[in-house]
């Protein structure tokens, strides 16, 4: 029982009401500049937000701000191993038209049928449809 | 002499004390929220990679989502959260029928985001907005729209199970108060699935931009 108003750590009920006003008004925020255009920062700007929101989330609400630290190591954990499972998976699935094009060149030059069949038709298979991936990063997220 | 006198009701009997007790299911929890991250982690990893490759698609589909009602759902289950936090500050500090109208209000909130839910599915499966091979809408310009509601169902579909275990354990949480089994000195099962709702407010607090709001 030695450090029972530690581990118990009872947060004032003002700053829970702060911090769910605080995810109310990112919330508004987020839709509202969901509205406006701004490129490719779109996206950016949405996951940003989203970012903000989880994080004071998890340190108010889940209370890992005032936890014991192996509770934010494993969350972190878990945060670090999604991201190189979408990154290292990116790193594939966004350069596969690229080698695709490479390998195809020498057999495109002869077979028009190919060429035309990928820009027109799209596609069971997007990657290898390296011209449309290319020009839909481009003007991707607006 | 103070380890043999002092064994209160909750405490089992392989760990030292209470305090223990409580980091452990603690760990447990996180561990198994770790399970949840990887689960979910993986149709995000799908969304991320047709989005990729077909953002113009993506971006046409959206439209066809209704920005009112998730922003209400993220609302109502941003709420949601805050009460339940407040029912373990409650428990915390021993005021027992405060604790039973929180884990009310999060139950009533958690059934108005399935009830949102419903209404958003059906209108969907109507116009046959549908994954994979059900898919017979026509009229969102772009390669493959079926993927792009394949990732909604699945995503939120996945989601809205989580919401339903969520009512389910709150309401037995609620009886399991009003019966009187917690205190300021064990809450613990309250804590436990206070984490576990707020993990549910948080990934959907990803799924509402990456579906409702693609710029």
């Amino acid at each position: 029982m030695k450090d029972d108003a530690a581990q118990r750590h009872i947060l004032p009920l003002n700053l829970y009401l702060a911090v769910g006003s605080g995810l109310l008004v990112l919330t508004v925020i987020t839709v509202v500049v969901a509205q406006m255009d701004f490129g490719p920062m779109n996206l950016l700007i949405a996951m940003g937000i989203a970012v903000i929101k989880a994080t004071l989330v998890a340190m108010f609400f889940m209370h890992l701000k005032y936890d014991n630290k192996i509770y934010m190591l494993v969350f972190s954990g878990s945060l670090l191993f999604l991201g190189v499972f979408i990154i290292f998976t990116m790193f594939d699935t966004l350069r596969r038209g690229d080698i695709y094009e490479e390998i195809a060149e020498p057999y495109l030059k002869e077979a028009v049928i190919y060429r035309k069949a990928e820009t027109t038709t799209a596609l069971s298979h997007p990657a290898a449809d390296t011209s449309n991936t290319a020009s839909d990063t481009v003007t991707s997220d607006h | 002499m103070s380890q043999i006198t002092e064994h209160p009701a909750h405490l089992q009997h392989h760990f030292t004390d209470v305090h223990q007790q409580a980091e452990s299911a603690k760990l447990g929890m996180w561990i198994f929220l770790l399970t949840e991250v990887l689960l979910f982690g993986g149709l995000f990893c799908f969304y991320a990679i047709y989005r990729s490759w077909n953002p113009d698609m993506f971006h046409n589909a959206h439209a066809f989502l209704n920005v009112w009602m998730g922003a209400t759902n993220t609302v109502v289950l941003i709420v949601s959260s805050l009460t339940m936090a407040l029912a373990i500050r409650s428990m915390q500090l021993g005021k027992r029928k405060l604790t039973m109208w929180f884990l009310a209000g999060t139950v009533l909130l958690a059934c108005v985001f399935m009830v949102i839910k419903y209404f958003e599915y059906s209108h969907k499966i109507h116009l046959g907005q549908l994954p994979g091979k059900w898919y017979f809408f026509e009229g969102i310009a772009g390669t493959n729209p079926h993927i792009f509601f394949s990732a909604y169902f699945l995503m939120t579909g996945l989601h809205g199970f989580h919401v339903l275990g969520g009512i389910g354990v709150i309401t037995w949480l609620f009886i399991k108060t009003a019966r009187g089994s917690f205190s300021p000195e064990y809450y613990t099962p309250i804590e436990m699935t206070g984490l576990y709702w707020h993990l549910v407010d948080l990934i959907w607090i990803f799924l509402f931009p990456l579906f409702y709001l693609i710029g």
